[in-house]
């Protein structure tokens, strides 16, 4: 399968803790391991959770590019959580994007304390439906929760991501990656995870 | 992670900027690695340390990057291959070696030393974005910049070899685009390297005395810069004759090959990248710019490439000789990092397309829709993290002291208190070890009418790195104030580097405990130790403190860090939940207001408090300090 677009531009975007950076260095492998340039910048800063974290992935046959992505160009949107995929889509989206979102949301300090309004869902959702050529969404977190480990909701993400059939990936690259990158013992939850998501949008 | 001493010789291979500096590192035969943990540099050492015993290394996290680079150049001097990595602020603290090292040469043992320095560019973890390639100037040690993840890699290699030709030490500059980001790296073969250490004492390497070294080390950096005049690291791409010329380096190579394919403008712009920065190959430039209509000079922060281009330009005497544009002339800014965009809207201005990333009513809709929805996320403490109970407990006892207590921080997660999200009681904030030295200065000036008392906050690996010769000055000149050290048994911003008090090295063995406690009484303080989730208890006894005139009082509040906990309990202690008929919501807001908890918030539905149970780590702080009584708790079994 060739990639939609070259380069394609990838924006994963979530906070601290979510698995974001585990996520972009699983396709960046995958599409080097079928041949392609990948190159992945990733904005964490400060390693705390809770700060906004975001990674650039571009992936190309014909050379490597820069790690980061110009405004406005990015073909696809992988949100691990709703308001952040508000951010990145402002910054990043176009007519033409596509967009996946998990839709649960994580608090930012300023809403958790009632001097912030966290954006109304079910308004994000149709905001983001208006802009994007194609939108998913998803409540991953929820999916993950029920699996009983909430740190696999970007791997339900993937799955989810998958099943779009967005990604010129197939289930068992990305199963081959979790293989390299997790322990055995949790490589069954993971793939459940990876099953879920997929089961979500397919 | 991939096991860096395992990949496979030709494999390509998905690497961040830092791990392909150790691989290179690994391949060049390095066997001492030393380093302080510092944003973005820190993989580095991660990176040999978790190799270290199949690939029979030291590395080491040493108590600061002078320390570090000082280790290392010993290693150089026993013949070996040693690397030092740090950050841009740790090298303001190893300078003083590094200054010296290549008047005094790497010895005659045919050692080779390379040193890493990841710069910050945005600041995206650092106090400042300062650009350290002047230094390399300065320290007449050759520089290099990678362009991106091969580069890196490669460059590494190359600079271990000319570092043990020359018997200097050598520079690669990292930044944060190339240091965390990924890509592809081919790599070549590692080999584990058994090269024994030795040192002929009848020889003296020091700088001392400096005029003919320095002669002589300016005659080896005429050379080099020779070599570099033909360097594989520079190189030119399109067309014979440019309209515009653009000279790049670092991150400044991709974000412009990005901007003239997005503009369309290969035919007309040609792009020089260059990869070896000092000594500065003048002459390679020249040939270039002369060829040139105009010039864009793209590098990240200072313009250090565009200051030696015009200066080549000045010496030569050009005839007709093209502008040289850049940050002098307002095309590119001083501040911030590069990206396509930055490249984009000067070459949109040169050339007069008429470059917009999206149109302009599709703008508008974004705008007016989106735009309005998004609100800023702060960063702040994580659930359970011990410092949201230290910074209340050193809140109410300065409170309750009512003397306007300053208070001096340092650098780590505790830093974050000066943030938006924070409890913002920290006045004064710099760098490493700043915290305690700025407190011996505030504590010495009653005699000027100063009349509040002062407090130095500081980490354990930060106590450990630059705040001791603080602690002494303090005790020796008679200063009046209480250091506060957090201490939560690991290095824990930078991702859980363990320090001297820690029990472990970087390779995970058993090793030495240093006694901070003991180190500080034996200093002549007056020592007193308090878990800081015991909020009254610590509040009271800083209170007290505040109050002793008796000299230096050091007040250790020792908590782990919640994260290191948490992964090696597993477990949560308690059950945690609200009582919600008990909850006063808005009229009250402790939790999320005061304490600023992201496990807990404000709850628009029932207009109370609510646990957010995906985050929470049921630590017990907000159920101890809740005003009503409405949070609750439940020690697990």
């Amino acid at each position: 399968m060739a990639i939609s677009a070259d380069p394609l531009n990838m924006i994963i975007c979530g906070v601290g803790g979510q698995g974001n950076i585990l996520l972009s260095g699983m396709l960046g492998s995958a599409y080097i391991k079928k041949g392609y340039y990948a190159t992945i910048g990733e904005t964490f800063g400060a390693a705390q959770r809770g700060g906004a974290v975001f990674s650039a992935v571009r992936v190309s046959q014909k050379r490597e590019y820069g790690p980061l992505i110009p405004e406005g160009k990015a073909h696809l949107i992988v949100g691990l959580e709703p308001l952040e995929t508000l951010r990145l889509a402002h910054k990043y989206a176009n007519p033409q994007t596509v967009c996946i979102s998990n839709v649960y949301p994580v608090t930012p300090a300023g809403v958790a304390a009632n001097r912030e309004k966290y954006p109304d869902v079910d308004e994000a959702k149709e905001a983001l439906a208006d802009v994007c050529a194609q939108t998913w969404f998803l409540d991953a977190t929820s999916i993950a929760l029920d699996l009983g480990a909430p740190i696999a909701m970007n791997i339900v993400m993937v799955g989810a991501l998958l099943g779009t059939g967005q990604l010129s990936l197939t289930e068992e690259d990305i199963k081959a990656e979790l293989r390299e990158s997790l322990p055995p013992d949790r490589l069954e939850l993971n793939f459940e995870a990876l099953s879920r998501g997929m089961k979500t949008v397919a | 992670m991939p096991n860096l001493a395992q990949l496979s010789a030709g494999s390509y291979n998905l690497l961040q900027g830092n791990e392909a500096i150790a691989r290179g590192a690994l391949e060049a035969g390095v066997q001492y690695c030393a380093a302080y943990p510092g944003t973005p540099s820190t993989e580095i050492l991660t990176t040999f340390a978790s190799v270290a015993r199949e690939a029979g290394l030291h590395a080491e996290w040493s108590s600061n990057e002078k320390v570090a680079t000082d280790a290392a150049l010993a290693a150089a001097y026993a013949g070996l291959r040693s690397m030092t990595s740090m950050k841009n602020a740790g090298l303001n603290v190893a300078m003083d070696t590094l200054q010296h090292i290549n008047l005094a040469t790497l010895g005659d043992q045919g050692g080779a030393m390379v040193v890493v320095v990841a710069d910050d560019p945005q600041s995206h973890a650092s106090g400042d974005e300062e650009d350290t390639r002047w230094v390399a100037q300065m320290a007449n040690a050759p520089l290099l910049e990678p362009s991106n993840f091969q580069e890196a890699y490669e460059m590494t290699k190359y600079l271990f070899d000319l570092s043990e030709e020359f018997r200097i030490f050598c520079w690669l500059r990292d930044y944060t685009r190339l240091a965390h980001a990924r890509g592809r790296v081919q790599v070549g073969e590692y080999k584990k390297v058994k090269k024994t250490a030795r040192y002929d004492s009848s020889k003296c390497f020091t700088p001392y005395i400096a005029p003919p070294k320095h002669a002589a080390l300016v005659e080896k950096m005429a050379k080099i810069k020779d070599r570099f005049e033909e360097s594989r690291f520079n190189s030119y791409e399109g067309p014979e004759n440019p309209e515009l010329l653009i000279i790049a380096s670092g991150s400044g190579v991709p974000s412009s090959r990005d901007a003239i394919e997005e503009l369309g403008l290969g035919s007309q712009v040609g792009l020089l990248k260059l990869g070896t920065l000092w000594p500065f190959p003048s002459s390679l430039v020249l040939s270039h710019v002369a060829k040139a209509k105009r010039v864009l000079v793209v590098e990240e922060v200072d313009p250090f490439v565009e200051t030696h281009t015009k200066e080549a330009v000045a010496d030569a005497r050009l005839t007709n000789c093209p502008e040289i544009l850049g940050k002098g002339s307002g095309h590119m800014s001083y501040v911030g990092e590069n990206n396509p965009d930055r490249v984009i809207a000067p070459l949109s201005r040169l050339f007069g397309t008429d470059y917009r990333a999206r149109d302009p009513k599709y703008q508008e809709k974004l705008d007016a829709t989106i735009g309005k929805m998004v609100v800023s996320r702060g960063l702040i403490w994580c659930p359970g993290c011990p410092h949201r109970a230290s910074f209340y407990a050193i809140g109410n006892a300065i409170k309750r002291d009512g003397r306007h207590a300053i208070v001096s921080s340092d650098i780590g997660c505790y830093t974050l208190d000066a943030f938006p999200e924070g409890t913002q009681i920290t006045s004064v904030l710099h760098c490493m070890g700043g915290g305690a030295g700025e407190a011996c200065g505030f504590g010495q000036l009653e005699q000027f009418g100063l009349d509040q008392p002062v407090i130095g906050i500081c980490g354990d690996s930060t106590f450990f790195h630059a705040s001791i010769p603080a602690l002494i000055n303090a005790v020796y000149n008679k200063s009046d104030m209480t250091l506060i050290i957090l201490d939560n048994s690991i290095t824990a911003m930078t991702g859980f580097q363990p320090h001297a008090s820690s029990g472990q090295t970087a390779t995970r063995e058993v090793t030495n405990t240093i006694d901070m406690e003991a180190l500080c009484r034996t200093l002549g303080c007056r020592v007193e130790v308090k878990d800081p989730f015991d909020t009254k208890a610590t509040s009271a006894c800083l209170q007290e403190l505040l109050k002793d005139k008796g000299g230096v009082k050091v007040l250790i509040l020792r908590h782990k860090c919640e994260l290191l906990r948490m992964r090696e309990e597993r477990r949560h202690p308690y059950k945690v939940w609200v009582d919600t008929e008990k909850c006063r919501g808005d009229k009250c807001g402790f939790c999320y207001r005061v304490l600023r908890c992201p496990g807990i918030r404000y709850d628009k539905e029932t207009g109370k408090a609510r646990i957010e149970e995906a985050l929470c780590a049921e630590c017990g702080l907000c159920a101890d300090l809740c005003p009503s009584k409405a949070i609750m708790k439940e020690e697990r079994a």
